[in-house]
């Protein structure tokens, strides 16, 4: 163990290689085959690990990081400003908006004065690290846990406003990722990012 | 018996027709292939005889063994039209006077062979194993055994070939 | 040679060839599931139930495949490859002896094919012919991959066929007989070869996967190296058959080692039952079929068990270990027939 800790491996399972003569047993190679053909055989008599995709699918966790959303107010209003925090913070740059500014009867569209009239999110470049949500101050934009789906077109993989905005009568629930501690954690002016 | 006088004449006519192909196949993969296919003809007209033992025999050495090594070596040498020997005049008149030289021993040789038909019902059995057996392994013990040691020789010097450290 | 004796060697010939065939189809599913459950899989289990109906999937999709021959191919080599494989592979079931013979009216009717008396040397007559298909197919599709293949097929055939062939000797010269028939009556009740041969039995079983190009001796098509090996160009049911003819060459692979080594239809304490003599034979071909599947299992066992071989390896296994060992293994044998016969 110390000896290992001294040239610095990551483990303690890592073998020496050495050029040792085999043994008469080990020569032969049979003990060697019998003893994998029992560790195969034991195999079938192992739980599958098998998942029955269509009729079972794999458990999805409430705070997946999947398909975005950019979320209304409780009066419907989009929550968005297009401030850019978010296009700034990805590392990945998947994130481009336009903005726009608020004309007076667009009042009960857009809570802001100013807002995003374009906003895309390129999903092939997106990593999914969810630094958009956190860096957002307005609290619009969030990751849901369903999967972005599969295309034909690299161009169907740029999602606008129209796919990103959540619909007014069908709100997604990020209670479960927008928790108290959360929303602490992001007004903490003691946190690096609030500096 | 008018089954195996057809069969015969088919037999035949495939082994002829596979060796002159054999002569006149441009490709010589082609040529080995055909080759093989009179082999297997000649096959059937050892069964014909019954002599399954020749027969089996036959294909196992001849088919299954020399031809395969045949077309390995055919394989590996990528022979191919192109690269076919040049003919020259010298060697057309030199190939047709060694051809009509064999024709003739041939023709000398069967002409003073009298075709001996086998009528005596023992003769049935020469080509089955257990009388082939005895006559191996009784009237021609010593050179029979000889040949063995001999093949044997072979495959323990094929063995050691294979074997770095000696030279 | 009167009709009725044609039209039964003539449905036996088609029964036979039918079970082979259905069997080698089973083999493919058997194989995928398998291999599923050695790696803490399912396999297959979506046409039918246990996905029975893979097989069937599997073959109708190689027949609507598209055909793609390559342009520089040799046109009649390139078809005649898997044809050839195919035949061959099917030729060697006339001499399994399947089962003891039924007797209906007073006539016997025995369950093989052909009964030639010299029946070991016929399965090595079709053992060294079975590399002409890979050899052709490799050669004829025109690619440098293939050749490699083909090349290695022809070798490892040829340097294993001989140490199978010793192997084999041993028995024909316990048994005093080529026939395959009175090999496996010889091996009466429990009389086995295997008791008295466990070397010959490990020689001829190693030879076995490499005579049918089977993991750990799978050089000849190894992916990692080779793509697909002889059968690269191949698309479709021609590639079917080449797939097709591995499992069939597995299936008699098994049977001849039943046949050879543990018995053919005979089982234990069958003389005891008090049975008819057909009603054993019915039996004795079900024992025989319980031994060719262990066998094919095992054959599936040692694929996902054992990794590759080098090419080096191969030779080296055949020419300096299993050879000597062979011709150790006949020597051992005379030795102990010598010493029978002088007691």
């Amino acid at each position: 163990m110390s000896a290992n800790q001294n040239i610095g491996l990551l483990t303690n399972r890592s073998k020496v290689v050495s050029v040792k003569k085999m043994t008469f047993m080990e020569r032969i190679y049979f003990p060697a085959i019998i003893k994998g053909f029992g560790i195969t055989f034991s195999h079938l008599f192992k739980k599958k690990v098998t998942i029955q995709y269509p009729e079972v699918k794999r458990p999805i966790a409430e705070i997946y990081r999947g398909k975005h959303v950019l979320k209304r107010d409780d009066e419907g209003r989009e929550r968005c400003t297009a401030c850019g925090l978010c296009a700034l913070a990805c590392p990945a740059e998947a994130i481009t908006m336009v903005a726009a500014e608020r004309k007076p009867d667009e009042m009960h569209l857009y809570r802001e004065e100013k807002y995003a009239s374009v906003y895309e999110i390129n999903n092939l470049r997106c990593i999914f690290c969810g630094l958009c949500e956190e860096a957002c101050p307005k609290e619009a934009i969030f990751l849901t846990n369903t999967i972005v789906p599969s295309n034909y077109e690299r161009s169907d993989f740029i999602y606008g406003k129209d796919v990103l905005v959540e619909p007014v009568d069908h709100r997604v629930d990020v209670s479960k990722r927008q928790t108290p501690e959360v929303l602490n954690f992001k007004k903490d002016k003691n946190q690096s990012h609030n500096i | 018996m008018m089954f195996s006088k057809y069969l015969f004449f088919i037999l035949s006519f495939i082994a002829i027709y596979a060796a002159l192909k054999v002569l006149i196949s441009k490709s010589p993969m082609h040529s080995v292939l055909y080759l093989t296919l009179a082999f297997f003809a000649i096959a059937g007209h050892y069964i014909l005889l019954n002599a399954q033992f020749l027969a089996v025999v036959h294909i196992i050495v001849y088919a299954g063994a020399i031809m395969v090594l045949f077309i390995y070596t055919v394989m590996l040498l990528n022979l191919n039209i192109q690269g076919e020997f040049p003919k020259t005049k010298l060697v057309n008149i030199a190939s047709i006077i060694a051809g009509g030289l064999l024709m003739l021993t041939l023709i000398a040789v069967f002409k003073s062979y009298d075709m001996e038909v086998l009528t005596n019902p023992n003769y049935n059995q020469i080509g089955l194993v257990k009388t082939l057996g005895k006559v191996l392994f009784k009237d021609y013990f010593l050179p029979f055994e000889l040949s063995s040691v001999l093949f044997l020789a072979a495959m323990v010097g094929a063995v050691m070939l294979g074997k770095k450290d000696i030279y | 040679m009167d009709g009725n004796y044609i039209i039964y060697k003539f449905v036996l010939a088609s029964v036979i060839l039918l079970i082979s065939l259905v069997v080698a189809m089973y083999a493919t599913l058997l194989e995928r599931k398998i291999a599923g459950f050695f790696q803490d899989r399912l396999g297959p289990n979506r046409a039918g139930i246990y996905g029975i109906f893979q097989p069937l999937a599997d073959g109708l999709k190689l027949f609507f495949k598209e055909e793609f021959m390559p342009g520089s191919a040799d046109k009649f080599l390139y078809i005649l490859g898997p044809s050839l494989t195919m035949m061959i592979a099917l030729l060697t079931s006339a001499v399994i002896p399947w089962g003891d013979s039924l007797i209906f009216n007073g006539v016997e009717y025995s369950l093989q094919v052909a009964d030639i008396n010299v029946g070991v040397l016929y399965v090595f007559a079709i053992l060294s012919i079975g590399v002409y298909g890979i050899m052709i197919g490799g050669w004829a599709s025109n690619n440098k991959y293939a050749l490699i293949g083909a090349v290695r097929a022809a070798s490892q055939m040829i340097s294993y066929e001989l140490a199978m062939s010793m192997a084999i000797i041993a028995i024909v010269m316990m048994s005093g007989t080529l026939s395959l028939s009175e090999i496996v009556n010889q091996q009466h009740g429990f009389n086995w070869n295997i008791w008295y041969q466990p070397l010959g039995f490990v020689l001829f079983i190693v030879c076995a996967f490499a005579e049918c190009n089977r993991a750990p001796f799978d050089l000849p098509e190894c992916e990692t190296e080779l793509i697909g090996g002889y059968h690269t160009e191949y698309s479709s049911m021609k590639l079917g058959f080449y797939l097709f003819a591995e499992y069939i060459n597995m299936f008699i692979s098994s049977a001849m080692i039943a046949t050879l080594y543990f018995g053919g239809y005979n089982f234990p304490f069958m003389d005891d039952l008090g049975l008819s003599h057909n009603a054993l034979t019915i039996i004795g071909f079900f024992v025989f079929f319980l031994k060719i599947s262990f066998f094919g299992f095992v054959f599936m066992w040692v694929r996902w068990t054992l990794p590759r071989f080098r090419y080096d390896q191969l030779m080296r296994l055949g020419w300096k270990n299993l050879l000597p060992l062979a011709l150790v293994n006949v020597i051992i044998t005379g030795f102990f027939i010598m010493l029978k016969h002088h007691s």
